[in-house]
């Protein structure tokens, strides 16, 4: 029997109590949708997405503030035994980030998917709005847990919470799609839980820093990281894993790829990262990371090649994301194995977490632009979208400002993540990967010109373009509006992304 | 020595059987012989002391999933024409996909250094203090209720995945499972006569489970195949999704458990921590909510969307 590890890091903080209501309260809130049948569904959700955002503002600002993770306890039994969240600078970031997407993602499906007040639910409004406070309470469980099995628990609520919406539509395909993306997300559900068996197995505890300071590069170690690793992978979509993202993230309705697209497949990211810089950094084999590079490297390529070749937007923004995700693979090599106080390895970390934030403001705005212009015409087809210009200016200004970021055009926070990444590339003789960034670039510029072209193209006759209310408008603008502001952020590493990390 | 020998033909029973399945020319066989080798498994779990997953085998490997398997060959089959039988490819490839599984996974418990480590002792040191005598209890109400917390709301998301499946204007209405409605039928016997039964057993197994193996998933399950038992002979009529009986006793189990959740913020002041000398109680509570709407969930589960007929 191996002696209990003493664990100072999982001292809890005072308002710790924090991390517990932001996975809670939306929780909660479901269970009171389906309890109460849909009577004051509006309430409950309107007051679930403000609660969301007033805890992020108050989480970040508690850990900017103190330099030091927010921690709190669960029913008071220390980890190993019991469970510890943990929010440091970078949950603290994907927290506010995903509380503001899901506030206007939620504003834009108000008209669609508005809840009844006080009469009988629909299909689509408890569905909906279920599956988006369900994905919110997974999505901060996955940002604040420091324990792999809690983790297991909350990509399986993530997870059955992103089907639904695929095929909320309810049409043959898109059943088909989310039936592929159920076998993907299972499958990578099951190598997952086989690897942190494996940890257990070995280390006897599922507790992310106690981990840490455990490992030693042994088979079963190896084995558990490889497994947990092409688990995550298959729920990212990481090249040659994306096969069921396109059809899934472009048959859901706009709101729904907007979260799908801009935060679930973060989730997945976003513990893949968490394992490897925080809990695995010894296993960091150059070479491994290398692999990990090289198939992102394949995601900005395969991906932008297959978007510059769809005929219809919503697939094409879809693509776009494969590529983009492409983008924070290589983070895992350009932050060094010795985690030195190095500039360069600083500027590679915020410039993966910058392309993160970015791509998920940049990709939310251009899914719900692109519902917007396929409600205005009633087709996606970008062949047929001239005369939009015109008569939808908002909307297509949207559209290049979001595709402004994804290019990594300056001033954009896609610009700044991109070129960060760069300089460390470049600074660390990644000469390959250095050409890709630019090469992706290149290739994002493609495909987003060549709609932008189509949209500006004068109206041939007899268009008919459906009434689109400036609310929905003003919600995509703005939020193509953060991903350009992002890029007004010093070019330099950000020492809040440093907050509480476990060397 | 009768127990290695015993130990040795379930061994090999367990694997002939697997293999068996795997040979079944027809899809319903299959599954059939399936549902036999994880009655079988869950021998083995008991063999190696681990009773509550023997349970859990026997009712969500074995029962739940064997039901899923048939519905699912069935209505494919009934889709398909007469093709209900599988090609020679297929079996070949079953045949090397499961071996390599098998193989793979064995494989893994030989790359694990040194002596088996865990927690087990931990949990029995504490276990005391919570009033519980099933460890497995424990750590699923005490040091990692949170995560079964969270599991229950996995549950109520994929009811409501499973429900989405139905169209806009039957949503609420009756699910589409159809009645096997045939007078003095054996299953119609079977459904009058088993509930009682069942449901003093499910009782038993959650108000055990908080000292020997059983608990609320096992209770559950049990009150679950009672009631689908129920619906598929016809003997009740189904609810309708809408009806706000149905969901109370849906939400009742997350409702409990959230209320004894935040009580814990009162006293003694962590979330899902127990107020002194309440901790038995208090799960107790947990486990009878939680036994019935898991029981309803999974016979939702099962039932499927509603299909329609008598919507709203």
């Amino acid at each position: 029997m191996m002696p209990l590890q003493s664990l100072a890091a999982a001292a809890p903080t005072p308002d710790g109590y924090l991390l517990v209501l932001a996975i809670i309260l939306p929780a909660t809130a479901i269970v009171a949708l389906v309890g109460l049948g849909g009577r004051g569904a509006a309430g409950i959700v309107l007051a679930t997405l403000a609660a969301q955002l007033i805890i992020a503002i108050r989480v970040l600002s508690l850990v900017w503030q103190s330099g030091a993770p927010v921690v709190y306890v669960i029913g008071g039994w220390d980890p190993p035994l019991g469970i510890a969240l943990r929010a440091d600078g970078i949950s603290a970031v994907m927290m506010l980030t995903s509380a503001v997407i899901f506030s206007a993602a939620a504003a834009f499906a108000w008209k669609d998917y508005r809840p009844p007040r006080w009469s009988p639910e629909t299909r689509g409004s408890l569905v909906f709005w279920s599956a988006l406070l369900a994905m919110a309470s997974a999505l901060n469980t996955l940002f604040t847990s420091a324990d792999l099995f809690n983790l297991y628990v909350a990509l399986e609520l993530l997870t059955f919470a992103a089907i639904p919406v695929v095929s909320l539509k309810g049409s043959a395909e898109t059943l088909r799609a989310a039936l592929r993306y159920l076998i993907f997300a299972v499958f990578g559900s099951m190598l997952y839980l086989l690897g942190i068996v494996l940890l257990y197995g070995a280390y006897g505890t599922l507790d992310v820093s106690s981990l840490a300071e455990l490992i030693r590069p042994n088979a079963a170690t190896l084995v558990a990281a490889a497994l947990v690793t092409v688990g995550l992978l298959a729920k990212t979509a990481l090249f040659p894993f994306h096969l069921w993202l396109p059809p899934a993230h472009a048959g859901a309705p706009a709101a729904g790829s907007a979260v799908l697209s801009a935060l679930v497949v973060k989730g997945s990211l976003f513990l893949l990262m968490r394992l490897w810089f925080d809990t695995f950094p010894s296993l960091r084999d150059p070479a491994a990371m290398q692999i990990l590079a090289a198939l992102g490297a394949a995601a900005v390529i395969v991906g932008s090649v297959m978007a510059i070749r769809q005929a219809r937007l919503k697939l094409l923004v879809a693509y776009s994301t494969v590529a983009q995700i492409g983008y924070m693979f290589f983070v895992f090599t350009l932050v060094p194995v010795l985690p030195g106080e190095s500039w360069i390895a600083a500027s590679a970390w915020t410039g993966g977490w910058l392309q993160i934030v970015s791509h998920a403001f940049a990709k939310a705005a251009m899914f719900l632009a692109a519902g917007l212009v396929a409600e205005a015409l009633g087709h996606d087809r970008i062949r047929d979208l001239a005369g939009l210009g015109k008569q939808l200016p908002l909307i297509v200004l949207t559209f290049a400002m979001s595709g402004i970021s994804l290019m990594g055009l300056p001033p954009s926070g896609g610009f700044s993540a991109k070129f960060m990444l760069l300089v460390a590339a470049t600074a660390e003789g990644h000469w390959l990967w250095a050409t890709v960034i630019i090469g992706g670039g290149l290739l994002a510029g493609i495909y987003i010109f060549g709609v932008l072209a189509r949209m500006l193209a004068a109206m041939p006759d007899g268009t008919a373009v459906a009434e689109i209310g400036r609310g929905r408008q003003l919600i995509t603008f703005a939020l193509a509006g953060v991903a350009l502001l992002l890029g007004f952020l010093p070019l330099e590493p950000m020492a809040l992304l440093q907050i509480g990390r476990m060397p | 020595m009768t127990e290695q020998v015993f130990d040795a033909a379930l061994a090999l029973l367990v694997m002939g059987v697997g293999a068996w399945s795997m040979m079944a020319g027809r899809i319903t066989s299959a599954v059939i012989i399936f549902i036999v080798y994880g009655l079988l498994l869950s021998l083995v779990w008991v063999r190696i002391a681990a009773i509550d997953v023997a349970l859990t085998e026997a009712a969500i490997g074995s029962g739940a999933t064997g039901m899923l398997l048939i519905a699912a060959a069935y209505k494919t089959g009934r889709e398909s024409g007469a093709r209900e039988t599988v090609s020679g490819s297929l079996h070949v490839i079953a045949v090397l996909l499961a071996s390599s599984v098998a193989l793979g996974l064995a494989s893994l418990a030989f790359v694990l250094p040194g002596e088996p480590v865990s927690l087990a002792g931990d949990v029995l040191r504490s276990l005391p203090d919570s009033g519980l005598g099933n460890p497995v209890a424990g750590v699923l109400f005490v040091y990692r209720s949170f995560d079964t917390l969270l599991e229950k709301i996995v549950l109520l998301v994929a009811l409501l995945g499973v429900w989405s499946l139905g169209s806009d204007r039957d949503w609420g209405g009756i699910p589409g499972l159809k009645p096997f409605a045939q007078k003095h039928s054996v299953l119609v016997l079977l459904a009058r006569t088993l509930p009682p039964i069942g449901l003093t057993y499910a009782i038993y197994m959650t108000w055990v489970g908080a000292d020997v193996p059983g608990g609320a998933f096992q209770g559950g399950t049990v009150l679950a195949a009672m009631w689908v038992l129920v619906m598929l002979a016809g003997v009740r009529q189904i609810p309708r999704l809408s009806s706000p009986a149905l969901r109370a006793a849906i939400v009742a189990g997350p409702v409990v458990f959230l209320a004894i959740g935040f009580l814990g913020f009162v006293s003694p002041g962590q979330f899902l921590a127990y107020p002194q000398g309440f901790a038995k109680p208090l799960i107790v509570a947990m486990e009878i909510a939680l036994t019935l709407s898991i029981g309803v969930i999974l016979g939702l589960l099962s039932a499927g969307p509603s299909n329609g007929k008598d919507a709203r």
